[in-house]
């Protein structure tokens, strides 16, 4: 064997297909090269250079309440705290977070609270939009969101059986996470409910076929599949077929191990809750321990609580706080927490004064203005807090932190370079986040914390 | 009857199979041999002779299924397909078929959602054209489509209608843009009619265009997400609000350019008495416009061939040319001596003998593709491809939107290709690659075959649950009919065709072994045959 031995057909299609790479690499048959350009890399970064290796996001679609979670104001009064009772101590001195938060009062050390995020937009998708991608919703293009970005230049050296980008469970919806790069960027969405008896992974587990009848069924299908055996020789044909086997490599290899989560201590999954968001929890660290780039969890269950605001909360919020609380710990007790960026944010805060008009009847509306965002691990410090708002919360106070200036330093301890060309299909020009010559508000990096 | 026509079927897979023992495509192909008859054929077998490329036509069972996906977007059923295969009319049946599929209802939703990816119909994001307007201009496509509206009047119309977007569809042309700068309208359009892009475009041939749309305006009404689109040379809309007119201090002024640049290069003051869209418009559709009716020939060349004869069918610039310019010049002439009517262009390409071709390759050269040597294999459209897992077993799916209106709820047995607004969708759609609808390019629908995808069809219980709850398949399975028969149905209902003896024999070996040997079938064994033939590329590739 020679040193110069080119990668076997079969490799250059696995790091072709699943990974995005094909679009890096300029894809051969896979994607025409006019359509998918490369985009400029960064230099190459040492991979001591790598701080965040993996990111775990925690979105609290339809906005989470900034006053009754990570930035309370007890001095407001009733029409801005209704029921909340005193904040609790952190294990951090001066560190306040609400009562629904005990198990987070314990590991302040391990994370850090923005509590001037802002953006000003008060719209569920295109504030969703601009926390996700840093750009302003409404210009021509629809970028694709960190988790794409992230699945687009991490491709090259991933090589796990697991698509690079993976949301737990059900995507957003409301906006296209791939954007301009297209369905291979899309995340790749498990269905299923990790708390169930099994987790069915759609498409990698499915209930009631056995790993026999699979080998079975495989079988039939090559044998009946007459026209694909007729034209194996069709480039086309021929791709369709490696992407069915690393299908396969997932369906009955050891891919889909990582979604068994019967593999942990029962003690364990108790310890995350037993709910679908404390069991999302550790079906993300065991996917980050499997080196999956990106993970998302859409909180399953929304925050836009225009009513029955203090209900909902009073219900959501103790999950929330066990899952994550378990999840820092975890990965703190895995050796994993230096390596894994987790970041917890809504796309919006609530407005700090209560509705108590009906229909709301205690509610509490979209807030961009000011709200929080809590950031944990990858090179984030813990035990710190940025900025701030006003005596009620309405507004940023001192140093704000805008979109750009959270994303930037997420990429920044990534080593994914912010001013990297990202591939148009129409060839325009397209970077990572925009610049400061495009208008767009930035108050710096959070070097305060890294 | 049955058993004569397998025997039929077998014969001359036979037949074929030894005239092509080394490509074996026996059931694929017709052993007939290709005679050019109109002039297309003739056009692009003058290509293909020099490069030594003898065509072979599809078989009627191949052309059947074929017809009905690139016609409907619609399975045919497998009493369909077996009435077809069986008509011993071999002269004429090809022909009769596409001229009763251009008459289906199925063949304006088909249409429609193709328009509907070019015109960028879609509710929310990223340009907020609002449900009730994505219907409306939606109802007018697909009425347009139906009623085989002549193509110039139909550009037209959607170039220079005025009015409210809930209440007249085509304005909304015009804010399915998601740059509304005169510059932005002016490469929608473009792209749209003229099947260029405009950023290849030298920057002062764009800002001439764009002066034939600095003049219109957008104001809202006291209706929630109406928007009324006109001519506006006033630009009184900078300012408009619900308010009535005389509450409002604002003087109008006229800063619009008064001299536009037609794409060519020709320079025209605009007249101030007439909307400059019109006058546009009135130049794009002359016949001797070179863009127009190229751009509409070369597009329905491409939906139905699957390559542009210039390709990308939306990239027609004097260093793109195309692959047979002869072909393209006849079909642009066919299309203006029939006064645009475009159903008649679809009929001239589809009765040709060289859509009939067989899809598997004759020639590895790259040339045997750009010249049309075979019919090109395409992985079924998204919404195609559910609404024939649909149709199969009986079931539906739900078509959801983000945006709770009265409009983007539907019907549960509305059909896949007949959803008019890109917001209303399903998980299975966007993984397969439906188009975003964002810039109206064609490439913005994606039918390549991905990992993820295999994974939904192999295992995901989506699929899982549709075989395993048909009613559809229950009752072929249930009909008590011989095990032969129920293959046989089998094979109609998703592959369009009978089962090959070898097939037959493969069949035969799945199932355990029952008395006599003979191997019976659980009802586990049938859905797993049903699962294999969905999961063939026969079925998953348009072929």
């Amino acid at each position: 064997m020679t040193l110069s031995m080119p990668l076997s057909r079969r490799e250059v299609m696995r790091v072709g297909l699943f990974s995005a790479a094909g679009l890096l690499f300029g894809g051969g048959q896979v994607f025409g090269a006019a359509t998918e350009p490369s985009p400029a890399r960064s230099p190459a970064l040492p991979p001591g250079k790598i701080k965040a290796k993996s990111v775990i996001q925690i979105f609290l679609w339809g906005g989470m309440s900034h006053n009754d979670t990570w930035d309370p104001k007890p001095d407001a009064g009733y029409d801005y705290n209704g029921p909340m009772k005193k904040p609790l101590a952190t294990n951090e001195d001066g560190i306040l977070i609400s009562e629904w938060f005990p198990n987070l009062a314990k590991q302040a050390d391990k994370y850090s609270l923005i509590r001037s995020m802002t953006h000003r937009n008060n719209g569920h998708e295109t504030a969703a939009y601009l926390m996700q991608t840093a750009h302003a919703p409404g210009e021509r293009l629809a970028y694709p969101s960190i988790g794409a970005v992230f699945a687009l230049f991490r491709s090259p050296e991933y090589k796990g059986l697991i698509p690079p980008y993976v949301v737990l469970t059900q995507p957003q919806g409301r906006f296209s996470e791939e954007g301009f790069l297209g369905p291979r960027l899309k995340p790749f969405a498990t269905g299923g409910d990790p708390n169930a008896y099994r987790f069915e992974v759609e498409g990698v587990v499915a209930r009631g076929i056995t790993d026999d009848r699979q080998k079975k069924r495989r079988e039939l299908l090559t044998k009946l599949n007459t026209m694909g055996n007729t034209m194996a020789a069709s480039p086309q044909v021929a791709a369709a077929e490696e992407a069915r086997n690393q299908a396969y490599d997932l369906i009955l290899g050891e891919g889909r191990q990582v979604f068994d989560l019967s593999k942990e201590k029962q003690e364990l999954r108790d310890h995350y809750g037993r709910h679908t968001f404390g069991q999302d929890c550790l079906a993300a660290r065991r996917m980050v321990e499997a080196g999956v780039p990106y993970i998302v969890i859409n909180y399953p269950g929304g925050w836009d609580t225009h009513k029955d605001h203090f209900q909902t909360m009073g219900r959501q919020c103790p999950q929330l706080d066990q899952g994550l609380a378990m999840l820092l710990q975890d990965l703190h007790d895995h050796g994993l927490l230096e390596s894994t960026l987790v970041w917890c944010s809504g796309e919006f805060g609530r407005s700090p004064k209560v509705d108590w008009q009906p229909p709301w009847n205690g509610g509490r509306n979209h807030h961009g203005n000011v709200f929080s965002v809590l950031v944990a691990g990858g090179g984030f410090k813990g035990g710190q807090v940025v900025g701030s708002s006003d005596a009620k919360a309405e507004e940023v106070k001192e140093r704000p932190v805008y979109p750009v200036d959270l994303l930037g330093s997420i990429y920044h301890l990534a080593a994914i370079d912010s001013n990297a060309k990202l591939p148009h299909p129409m060839g325009l020009e397209a970077r990572v986040l925009p610049s400061a010559a495009e208008g767009v508000k930035s108050a710096g990096l959070l070097t305060e914390i890294m | 009857m049955r058993r004569s026509l397998i025997l039929a079927v077998a014969l001359s897979a036979a037949v074929a199979g030894a005239a092509n023992a080394e490509m074996g495509p026996g059931i694929f192909e017709s052993s007939a041999a290709v005679t050019p008859e109109g002039q297309i054929d003739k056009l692009v077998m003058a290509r293909l002779s020099p490069l030594g490329i003898q065509p072979a036509l599809c078989s009627d069972a191949v052309f059947v299924r074929r017809a009905y996906l690139d016609v409907i977007g619609t399975l045919p059923t497998a009493k369909e397909a077996r009435e077809f295969i069986a008509d011993p009319d071999t002269k004429n049946k090809r022909r009769l078929l596409i001229d009763r599929l251009l008459e289906r209802d199925e063949f304006a939703d088909c249409w429609a959602m193709k328009w509907g990816d070019i015109l960028r119909i879609k509710a929310e994001f990223p340009v907020n054209l609002w449900p009730n307007a994505a219907q409306a201009y939606h109802r007018y496509v697909r009425a347009s489509i139906a009623a085989n509206k002549p193509y110039d009047k139909f550009a037209r119309e959607l170039l220079t209608s005025s009015g409210s977007n809930f209440r007249v569809g085509p304005v909304n042309f015009y804010r399915a843009i998601q740059n509304r700068t005169p510059e932005g309208i002016a490469s929608a359009v473009a792209l749209t009619f003229m099947g260029a892009r405009a950023d290849k475009w030298p920057t002062n041939q764009l800002a001439g265009m764009a002066a034939f749309f600095a003049q219109i305006g957008y104001k809202p009404t006291r209706e929630w997400k109406e928007e009324i689109v006109f001519w506006d040379p006033l630009n009184s809309s900078a300012q408009a609000t619900n308010n009535a007119p005389a509450d409002s201090a604002f003087v109008p002024t006229n800063s619009a350019p008064q001299v536009a640049v037609f794409p060519h290069g020709k320079k025209i003051k605009l007249p101030p008495d007439r909307d400059p869209r019109e006058v546009f418009a009135d130049w794009l559709i002359t016949p001797q416009n070179p863009w127009f009716a190229r751009n509409a020939a070369n597009r329905l060349w491409s939906w139905l061939l699957g390559r542009g004869i210039i390709h990308e069918p939306d990239d027609i610039r004097d260093d793109n040319p195309p692959s047979n310019p002869a072909l393209l010049a006849y079909l642009q002439k066919e299309l203006l001596a029939d006064h645009y009517d475009l159903k008649r262009l679809y009929r001239l390409i589809l009765d040709s003998k060289t859509y009939q071709f067989s899809s598997v390759p004759r020639s590895n050269a790259p040339q045997a593709e750009t010249n049309f040597g075979s019919y090109a294999l395409r992985r079924l459209d998204a919404e195609v491809l559910i609404d024939a897992i649909n149709n199969i077993t009986g079931s539906t799916d739900l078509y959801t939107s983000a945006i709770p209106e009265p409009f983007t709820y539907i019907p549960a047995d509305q059909p896949a290709i007949a959803l008019a607004d890109g917001s209303i969708t399903s998980p299975f759609l966007a993984l397969f690659g439906r188009s975003a609808r964002a810039t109206g390019m064609e490439n913005e629908r994606n039918n390549k075959m991905m990992p993820a995808q295999c994974l939904h069809l192999l295992n995901s219980s989506h699929i899982q649950r549709k075989l395993e709850q048909s009613p559809k398949l229950k009752a072929i399975f249930e009909s008590g009919r011989a095990q032969p028969e129920i293959e046989e149905e089998l094979y109609l209902t998703i592959l369009s065709r009978f089962p090959t003896p070898d097939e037959v024999k493969a069949l035969g070996e799945y199932g355990k072994p029952g008395k006599s040997g003979v191997r019976v079938k659980s009802r586990d064994d049938w859905l797993d045959i049903t699962w294999a033939l969905i999961n063939s590329t026969e079925f998953l590739y348009r072929h």
